[in-house]
Formats: C-alpha cells, structure tokens, sequence
C-alpha cells in the first residue's frame, strides 16, 4: 500500500468512526428527550400516554394525601388540575401552594404516575417550567371566562 | 462610608484594566519597550484594587452592615462567622466579584513569574487578560455593584441560602472559579501568540504549567461540588447531569485534551493549530459556563437572579471574546504550520485519539446541555434531556479513551511498533482480563458493565504500572527503550529517584482515573436504595447492614431549629454505629432542609436522611448502601495530585530562574 493510500484508509476509518458516534449520540439524544406539558395541555389530551414526560405548575392547596412513601397531590395550573402520584420521599422544598415539576408517564385512567419530582432550591425561586404553565393556565383561564362573557370572543387569546 | 470607596476601588480598577489593555498592545506592535513595561505593574496594581473591593465587602459582612444591599440580602446577625466568609460569594454580586478577584491574581502571578519570557509576549499576555478585566469589571460596576446601598438599613438580614451553609461551600467556589478563570491564562497565551506569530515549543512549555494549575483547580472545585452535592442535597447521588454541573465538566474535559495536546506541543512541535484551539475554546467554554450559570437561564441553586440585563451582557462579552478570538484564528492560523510529523502508530496519534475523544463528549454535554435552552429560547417548547443520554453516550466515549490511556504512555514519540507495544502491555491485559472476570463476582452478582468498568479501570492501573516498570528499567532513555535487558527490582528501584516527577504526575493521575472508574462502576451496579417508613423500632436491611430506628428528638442550632432521628446500624447482628439524620428549618428563610448522616468507609457509605413524619411514632427515611463512593473522589483527588506533581517538576522551574 502506498502512503497516499494508507492515508486514505486512514481518513475513511476516521470518517465512519464520526459516523457511527454521531448516529449514536443522535439515537440517545433522541429517545431521552424529555417534552413539558402544562395541566391543560394534558387535559386537552395533547400529552403522550406511552412516553415519559414532565408536568409543571402549582401543588395545589389541601391537596396532598400521603401514604407512608406513597404520595398524591394535585397539579394545578389554575385552569386545569392533574392529580399525580410519587412514591418516595418529596423533596425539602416540595410545598403545597408552591411550583413544582414532576416527571414519569400518563396513565389511560388520567393518573400523571412520577419517578421524578424536582427540587427548587430557594422558596423565592419558582421553576421556570411551573411559572411558564402557570402564566399559560391563567391566560386559558381569562380566556374562559372572557369567553363566558361575550360568546364572540371565544377564541382564547395568546 | 467604607463600601463607597469598595466602588471606588473597583472603577479606579477599571481604568487601570483599559489602560493595560490597550497600551501595552501598541507597545508590543512598535516595539516600544516604556510602553510594553506598563502591563506588569498595572496587573499588580489591578489585584491590589480588586483585593480591597474584595477585603471591603469582607469587612461589611463580618460587622453585618446590612445598609449594604448584598449583605442584607446573605446574611444575618446569627449567621456562624465562617459562614459570613462564604456568604461573601453566596450571591450573584459577589460571586462576580470572587471571579474578577481570581482573574486579577492570575495576571499579577503571570506579572510575576514570566521574567524567562520575551517582554512583548508577556505585553500582549497580559493585555489580553485585561480586556477580559475590563468586561468583568464593566459588568460588575453596570449590572451587579455588591456596594449598592439600601436605605433606610435593613434591621435584619436575609440570611445565606441554607444549602451554602456547610464548610464544603466555603472553599467550593474559590476553587472553582481559580479553575475557571485560570483557563484565562493559556487563552491569553494562545491569543497572544497568534498576535505575535510565535506559537513555538517554548511557547508551550511556558503555558503548560498555567493551564495544568487551572485544571487540577478545576478538578478540585468539580470534586468539591460532587461531595456538596452528595451529602447536602440529602438524596445521596454524587453526578445529575444538570446543566450546572455540565458547564463545568465542558471546560475541564476541554482542559484535559489541552494539557495532553501543550504536550505533544512542546516536545514535538505538533498539534500547534489544535492546541491553540482548544485553548480558546476551553476559556470560551469557562466564559459560557459563567452565563450559563450567572444569568438564570437555568434552574439550579447557583442561578442567584434572573436580570435579563445581565444575561445579555455576559451573552454580548461571550460573543466579542469567542467570535473575535474565532477570527483571529483563522486569520493567523493557516501561518503557524504544522510541526513534526509522526506515523500512525506513535504517541503522537494516541494523544491525537484521546484529544478528539475528549472533545467529542465535550461536544455532546454541549448538545444535551444547550439544546433544550435553545429550543426555549426560540419559543420552540420546553424540553429537557436525561441523566440516560449522558450516560448513553458517555460510556462508548470513555471506553475507548480509557484503552488508549494505557497505549498511549508506552507509544513512543514519531513512530512505535504495535507489536512491541503489545509486548510490554501483555501482562497488563492479563491482569485486566482476570480483575474483570474474578472481580464482579466478588463483589456479588456478575454484570457486563461492572465486568467493563473492572476491566477498564485495571487495564488503566496495570499499564500504569507496566509504564512506571519500564521507566524504572533503561539507563539513556526511560520512555523509548523498548523491553530492556533483564534486571532485578532492587537496581530498578535504585532508579526511582531519577523519573522525573512530571512523569510521577502522569502516573498519578492515571491511576487516579482508575480509582476514579473504580467507584463509578461498583456504585452505579451494587449500591441499594430505598425510600421506606419506619416505625419506631422497626429495621430495615440495606446491603450486609440492617438499620433500626430508634427515636426522633428536637433541638435549636445556632440559626436553626432541628429534628434528629437516632438510627442504630448493626452488621451480622453486632451493634456497629448509631446514626444521626436531621431535618432542619432555618429561622430567618424558615425553609426546611435534610442533614444526611453518613458513615464513610473505605469500601462503602451507609447513608441515612430523614423525610417526613408519617404518623407520631413513624417517619419516612432514606436507606441508602453506596459501595465504593469515596472512590469517585479519591480518584479526582489523585488527578489534581498528580497535575501538581507535574508543575512543580524541575524542568519548569529552572525555566523560570533561567532563560
């Protein structure tokens, strides 16, 4: 083999060596991506029931039932309510009234079942995904009412 | 009065920063000694200025002056005094402050130690490094003044973030940011060089000791964060893959490839386009973490406050240093060459691997990391990606790199023979095979990635080993002699003395990789978690302990009210230790916090944290068994180790007294 050749070769097994990393890295990337849904894009049925999502918004107030380890408390963006179910132990800052992010899958009965409830880590601190959910629920919930008002506008506003 | 003139020092700081910005530049441009003179005594001048800033706002948070707006807002009356120490960088403001106060302390010891270098690269080092300065303090006096007053006076203070108060953050952040920041230095060195067009070997044996005392800070203040986060957080893991932990490991995975390509730099002259590179990126990488972390574009206990203001200002410095060092680059780049070249099969390559691997699972922290900032940003919906994709991606990534880590130190420089490598490493792959087969079914059930993660770690100590034998063994050359006459041990440790202790260094730090590899593989496959209710007296089994609750008890700490289970552990039936979980509520931010109790142990960690009580006789606890654990950061421990070992290494010291 010539030097001019052996080069070659070496760039070829470099070059499907990147291939083969990017195909991987993509592939991984892809199947633990993990998509946001607010309460009311769950109740509107937007959310997937087979795939792993997360849920943000507020815990709502007397909501929390426990269990021993196992907990349920509703998640509440003020226009749509999910009632969620964490076996563990909450994280110190969980409260209700507070915001938080959960994570796990939807079940067919309407049940969010969490792995995963997120920490805050200071109580002035809200999640910027439970702020985001909550700041859309209440633009759903003027729309609704506004709506009720006057039947023209139904078209919530954005 | 006295945090007025904290201000003041720091806008004086700012003139001297532009000053030494811009003439020592001209200066180095005409050739103009007086001129290039300034940069040295402005650095020192500057620290001096940052320092009293810094010893300013020290002052105000040990006397709690709290019509000092920062000081309000991080501490109190009853806040321990170290902990008034570490409230200093509890913020957002200071926090910024500690980085300008470190970015000024490199430049005043590169003002000190350079008097072996030419005075016009020295000039543009050093003007380089206050153009970042001058960013930092603009954005410090514009966005962020720690001296901003709040009047009338706060009667009481706000108290530090419970989290921060341990004694690992006291020392966390200062160590951090030296890593940080210290990636500053080879960026400088980098752009300097490509100003002056005199990217050589001398070039690169005057930047390796900045950037390898940068990294080993770096690794400390990562290893640090780990340990706070393990036994603060009170759910007992040592990585999560969040963002701010990922804008750390980016610069340092960064750093490490830079370290290995300075040297292929300075002992062949290669590699020299690529080692500037990675030196810009490593600091642009340092650069994007600070945002990342500064400006609240993410959720996590260091994003302090979320002023769009600041985020976009550290987002336009982010984008004038990488997008002006980027073009600098490519103008200058194509005339710097490529050095010595080397065959396939040689070091050279084998760093070469290791470099790209490097900065390919730097890249895919990069995409794990941004991607799901971009997409918010654009308004394209909010995601987030899994501590499963790092993991994923990370170990066909790592696997490979950790197989060239044993190659690579026996290759030998311009060209090796695969046989003869294959020759000296045979006992090592024997020793690797029988560790990974023998290995996994000693610590209990055999798996396929413990039995991976055992090999790789063996195989990286082994070679370590077989490297350090064959050092011991020649007379003229101790890295390319290949398999020497036969000798005993007694002569082959006479030589000991006689290795230089860089290579110590990399030895050191190899196996520290392998310690390293060592408890992420058997805490990731053997440890036992259980999240369970306890009654009182009831126990509960977690590895070869079973843990019994006994009580819970309440008490006042200084600034906090707590409750304190008693848990007696006991193994075979024997009574072994009593632990203490707590949960705590601060008065002043009144937010309730889990005390981990711990019991370390070279071969395991028994961790208990309290959660909630479920009925008057019974509460939820955490049971967790981490085998191993200390290893992870023993294992970083001994890389930092190892680094030192290499700066403090004779060669760069005569460098400095000579010429």
């Amino acid at each position: 083999m010539k030097p001019r050749h052996r080069r070659f070769a070496w760039i070829g097994v470099g070059l499907l060596a990147l291939c083969a990393a990017l195909a991987l890295v993509l592939n991984a990337f892809n199947s633990n991506l993990v998509f946001f849904f607010t309460p009311t894009q769950i109740i509107a049925r937007e959310a997937p029931l087979e795939r792993a999502f997360r849920i943000g918004g507020m815990v709502e107030e007397h909501s929390l039932k426990r269990a021993d380890t196992r907990v349920q408390f509703v998640v509440t963006d003020k226009a749509n309510r999910v009632t969620v179910e964490y076996v563990g132990i909450l994280p110190d800052l969980f409260k209700e009234g507070k915001g938080v992010v959960a994570q796990g899958r939807l079940g067919a009965d309407g049940l969010f079942r969490a792995d995963q409830v997120l920490a805050k880590h200071d109580e002035n601190y809200m999640p910027p995904e439970a702020a985001a959910a909550m700041k859309k629920g209440a633009e759903v919930a003027e729309g609704l009412s506004r709506s009720l008002v006057e039947p023209g506008a139904a078209g919530a506003p954005r | 009065m006295i945090p007025e003139i904290g201000q003041f020092a720091l806008v004086v700081a700012l003139a001297v920063a532009l000053l030494q910005c811009v003439v020592p530049l001209l200066g180095a441009a005409r050739g103009d000694p007086l001129w290039m003179s300034l940069a040295r005594p402005a650095a020192r001048l500057q620290f001096v200025l940052v320092l009293a800033a810094f010893a300013i706002l020290t002052v105000s948070f040990i006397t709690s002056d709290f019509s000092v707006a920062y000081v309000a807002a991080n501490s109190t009356r009853a806040l321990p005094i170290e902990y008034r120490f570490a409230a200093v960088w509890g913020g957002h403001e200071g926090s910024i402050l500690l980085w300008l106060l470190m970015l000024t302390f490199w430049m005043c010891a590169v003002s000190l130690f350079s008097r072996h270098m030419p005075e016009a690269m020295v000039a543009r080092i050093l003007a380089v490094m206050a153009f970042v300065s001058v960013g930092f303090l603009l954005f410090l006096l514009l966005t962020s003044s720690p001296f901003d007053r709040l009047l009338p006076a706060a009667a009481e203070g706000r108290d530090l973030n419970p989290l921060l108060q341990d004694p690992g953050m006291v020392i966390h952040p200062p160590m951090l940011y030296m890593g940080y920041v210290g990636f500053s230095v080879p960026f400088a060195f980098a752009i300097a060089a490509l100003l002056g067009g005199n990217l050589d070997a001398a070039w690169a044996r005057w930047s390796r000791p900045w950037t390898t005392v940068a990294w080993v800070f770096l690794t400390l203040g990562i290893c640090l964060g780990s340990a706070w986060a393990y036994y603060t957080l009170g759910w007992g893991g040592w990585w999560f893959w969040d963002p701010v932990e990922n804008a750390s490991f980016m610069p340092w995975l960064v750093g490490t490839a830079l370290i290995h390509s300075l040297a292929v730099t300075e002992k062949r002259g290669a590699f020299k386009v690529w080692t500037v590179l990675l030196a810009i990126i490593a600091f642009s990488l340092s650069l994007l973490g600070t945002f990342l972390v500064r400006s609240g574009v993410l959720t996590s206990v260091h994003a302090f406050a979320s002023d769009p203001r600041r985020g976009v200002f550290i987002l336009g410095f982010l984008v004038v240093v990488v997008g002006g060092s980027l073009a600098l680059f490519a103008w200058r780049a194509p005339k710097v060459g490529l050095g010595g070249r080397f065959a396939a099969v040689s070091r050279e390559s084998a760093l070469l691997v290791n470099n790209v691997l490097m900065l390919a699972a730097a890249g895919t922290v990069a995409l794990g990391t941004l991607y799901p900032i971009f997409m918010d940003s654009l308004g394209l919906g909010k995601i987030s990606v899994g501590p499963p994709y790092f993991e994923t991606v990370f170990v066909p990534l790592m696997a490979p790199a950790l197989f060239m880590m044993g190659v690579g130190p026996l290759a030998r420089w311009k060209s090796a023979s695969l046989p003869g490598i294959a020759l000296r490493l045979r006992w090592a792959f024997g020793a690797a095979v029988l560790v990974a087969v023998l290995g996994p079914i000693g610590a209990g059930a055999w798996s396929p990635m413990v039995a991976l993660g055992l090999l790789l770690a063996a195989w990286v100590a082994a070679s370590g080993a077989a490297n350090l034998w064959q050092m011991l063994g020649s007379a003229e050359d101790p890295i390319t002699q290949a398999a020497g006459k036969r000798e005993g041990l007694s002569e082959r440790l006479l030589r000991a003395r006689r290795i230089p202790l860089a290579s110590w260094g990399m030895l050191l730090a190899h196996w520290g990789v392998a310690v390293f590899v060592v408890g992420v593989t058997l805490v990731k496959g053997h440890e036992s978690e259980q999240d369970v209710r306890m009654a009182f007296g009831e126990t509960v089994v977690g590895g070869p302990y079973a843990f019994t609750l006994r009580g819970v008890s309440e008490g006042e700490g200084p600034n906090y009210r707590y409750q304190r289970a008693t848990v007696e552990v006991a193994q075979a039936g024997q009574a072994y230790t009593t632990l203490y979980p707590e949960k705590r509520v601060y008065r002043v931010q009144s937010n309730p916090m889990t005390e981990a109790a711990i019991d370390r142990g070279f071969t395991r960690d028994l961790y208990v944290s309290l959660g909630e009580a479920v009925a008057p006789t019974a509460w939820t606890l955490r049971i967790y068994y981490k085998p191993f654990i200390d290893w992870i950061w023993g294992g970083c421990v001994m890389m930092a180790l190892g680094g030192l070992l290499a700066v403090i290494d004779r060669r760069y010291r005569r460098g400095r007294v000579g010429a």
